[in-house]
């Protein structure tokens, strides 16, 4: 059942501040998805604080780096249930996991950061994951 | 943002592995542990050999992306534990 939604609105603006496009419907899902040129990511927002409250912060300062994704969204598991589970049909081969972070590059999976990955850390230890994996597969910032 | 999940043991939140006494080795989220034993929700149950893989060759495959949940809540009696580690630090 989901959460009450003044409960779970700062955790959605904790995101949508940093830029990252909040997908609520199944519609919003496709859309993000089928566009498939460049690099996309596809943060699966979380209620559960032992982990998504280092996903969300970790996510923010990644994306303050030099390098970031063409496209940056989320879905809120448990909260928007259709918009999720149009997200992970995107991604039929990997378990359901939230929070998690899948990266696309020209429409294929080339990373995915599952719950089991973010536990206990903390949100810079998940940044610096992510600012990896934009290192390698995004694009150097016009100047 | 901080946890609703107050009360509860360092584990409370952590994906698991429970390895046991016998042939299964089970993976899930730990909601508490204590002298009755741990107490999982979304677990998976391997059988050791099944699918041609042992405990470990198991672990190692859901290290790397996670498992699809078999239960919805599971309970390992303690004596039946043999060791409880993070799945984060495979």
């Amino acid at each position: 059942m989901p959460y009450s939604e003044l409960l779970v609105r700062p955790m959605r603006e904790e995101l949508s501040s940093a830029g990252v496009k909040e997908l609520r419907t199944p519609e919003e899902v496709d859309a993000f998805m089928n566009e498939k040129s460049g690099t996309a990511m596809l943060v699966v927002n979380s209620v559960c604080g032992c982990a998504a409250g280092m996903a969300r912060p970790g996510v923010r300062l990644a994306l303050d780096g030099d390098r970031r994704p063409d496209r940056v969204a989320s879905v809120f598991a448990g909260q928007d249930l259709e918009a999720t589970a149009r997200a992970r049909s995107y991604i039929p081969d990997i378990p359901p996991s939230s929070p998690s972070v899948a990266f696309f590059k020209d429409g294929e999976l080339v990373y995915f950061l599952p719950r089991h990955r973010i536990e206990g850390r903390d949100a810079h230890s998940v940044a610096r994951d992510l600012t990896q994996v934009f290192a390698e597969h995004c694009a150097v910032p016009a100047t | 943002m901080g946890t609703f999940h107050q009360n509860k043991g360092e584990l409370h939140g952590i994906t698991v592995i429970v390895d046991t006494t016998g042939p299964e080795i089970v993976v899930g989220r730990c909601d508490d542990m204590d002298e009755r034993g741990i107490f999982l929700h979304e677990a998976d149950v391997h059988r050791d050999g099944e699918g041609g893989r042992s405990k470990e060759e198991y672990v190692r495959r859901v290290a790397q992306l996670g498992f699809w949940k078999k239960h919805d809540h599971l309970m390992i009696p303690r004596e039946k534990i043999v060791s409880v580690r993070r799945l984060g630090d495979v």
